[in-house]
């Protein structure tokens, strides 16, 4: 049976790794093949890198420091953010990635989760979900990167991962924006409520604190893998304690 | 040694070529069989669909190549799956240097489609090369939506609502469903494995 996966989220930015709270308040915490190259020592089962501001800025990003990633690891990998065509993943998927995560292309053009799933087969293309309560319902939110040209969508979460999967996406990352950063847990009944509607992967983003945490999300909200950045940046969860703690609990997890 | 490593154009080959850089692999990449002159083994990568695979390994004349070569061969993932005979992926002829046909993931109750994630080897044949100093149970890397249903050339398997072939073999004709460049110090060791056998 499947191992319940554990992925280091690095949000990058100008090629260093940062992280924010609620997604502002950027702070650098070091260099991305080290940090790579540690998460992979430790036992992590997958990396996330989003370049956060290539979104907003309207390019996107820097194949260099994917083939240098690339390079380096050989756990999987996931590169996101600002990828408009199928050139720009092209070029992240050949210097090595194996998966992208699009995001607001994907909400700005659906059609582009299509035309990704056709050329480069659905198990590499990941939906990125930013999503929070807004007049009572769980919504899609655009252009997290960049704090002053935030706006709200008016799709519903649900609707929009129903429609991503029926798009061709292979796996869903849903971030919870109501608790990102602020390591109170996940938003385990907003993710049961996706895992309900979603025949793919599904990884949870946003809220990581403590390792029960993690054991929550696993048992209560059936994911696939949980994610996490500044719980393992900042060295309060050790990933191979994570592990062994989760395999104690009785769940599957890749030692 | 040298491994000739398959580009078809179609597929990421870039995670396979740096995993053999790390394992101190020597290895060219080729376009068509007429560049494998020096290449004392070969590996086929694979992403991507079945049908376009398939199609591109045609025009540079790979299959008929593949029917006289005596080298060992590794298919990987995709490259695994196309040694057989027929994928449901496209409803596609493959190559057919192993017996069998690839078939679609069965949608099981409280399984998700793909098979993405780090799944167990289970039951595997001891004297297989590619697994010394692999033990049972060790965790591999997959990612696919089809399968080779456990045969007569599974020499390893991962069980995923189905028995899953994650490594068959028929003679010095390999193949891994998962992604040994992907699957950290196991997959390392199958790739030297495969320099060594």
């Amino acid at each position: 049976m499947l191992a319940k996966r554990i992925i280091p989220c690095l949000d990058v930015r100008d090629g260093r790794v940062v992280k924010g709270v609620k997604f502002r308040d950027h702070e650098d915490v070091g260099d991305i093949v080290k940090l790579a190259r540690r998460y992979a020592r430790e036992g992590a089962d997958e990396l996330v890198f989003y370049d956060i501001a290539a979104s907003a800025r309207g390019d996107t990003v820097e194949p260099e420091w994917v083939s240098r990633v690339a390079r380096e690891i050989d756990i999987p990998f996931c590169v996101a953010g600002g990828i408009r065509s199928v050139e720009d993943a092209r070029a992240r998927l050949f210097a090595g990635a194996d998966k992208i995560s699009i995001n607001t292309p994907a909400l700005e053009n659906p059609d582009l989760i299509d035309t990704l799933a056709r050329e480069f087969g659905s198990q590499c293309i990941v939906l990125g979900v930013d999503s929070r309560i807004i007049d009572g319902a769980w919504r899609v939110h655009q252009f997290t990167g960049d704090p002053d040209k935030t706006l709200t969508d008016h799709r519903k979460t649900l609707d929009w991962v129903r429609e991503g999967i029926e798009r061709g996406v292979g796996e869903v990352v849903l971030n919870c924006m109501d608790m990102d950063g602020v390591r109170d847990g996940y938003d385990i009944e907003q993710l049961a409520a996706v895992r309900a509607v979603c025949s793919t992967p599904l990884i949870a983003s946003g809220g990581a604190g403590r390792k029960e945490h993690f054991k929550s999300v696993f048992e209560l909200a059936n994911v696939d893998g949980a994610l996490a950045a500044s719980v393992f940046h900042k060295g309060v969860i050790e990933i191979g304690d994570l592990k062994a703690y989760l395999g104690d609990e009785g769940l599957r997890v890749r030692p | 040694m040298t491994i000739g490593l398959i580009d078809t154009g179609c597929a990421n080959i870039a995670s396979v070529r740096f995993a053999l850089e790390r394992a101190g692999l020597d290895h060219v990449v080729v376009r068509d069989p007429s560049e494998t002159g020096d290449c004392d083994r070969l590996i086929l990568p694979g992403v991507g669909a079945a049908g376009a695979a398939m199609a591109r390994l045609d025009e540079r004349g790979w299959p008929e190549a593949f029917r006289t070569d005596d080298r060992p061969l590794l298919g990987i993932c995709l490259g695994m799956q196309l040694l057989f005979e027929h994928s449901a992926e496209g409803d596609v002829d493959t190559l057919g240097l192993i017996p069998g046909r690839v078939e679609k993931l069965p949608l099981t109750e409280g399984l998700v489609w793909p098979h993405m994630g780090w799944n167990a080897l289970q039951a595997f044949a001891s004297d297989e090369p590619l697994l010394r100093h692999v033990s049972l149970g060790e965790y591999a890397y997959f990612v696919h939506g089809f399968y080779a249903p456990v045969g007569p050339a599974t020499v390893a398997q991962a069980d995923y609502g189905a028995e899953v072939s994650a490594i068959v073999r028929s003679g010095h004709i390999a193949g891994c469903q998962f992604h040994p460049e992907r699957s950290g110090r196991v997959g390392a060791r199958i790739l030297s494995n495969f320099a060594s056998c």
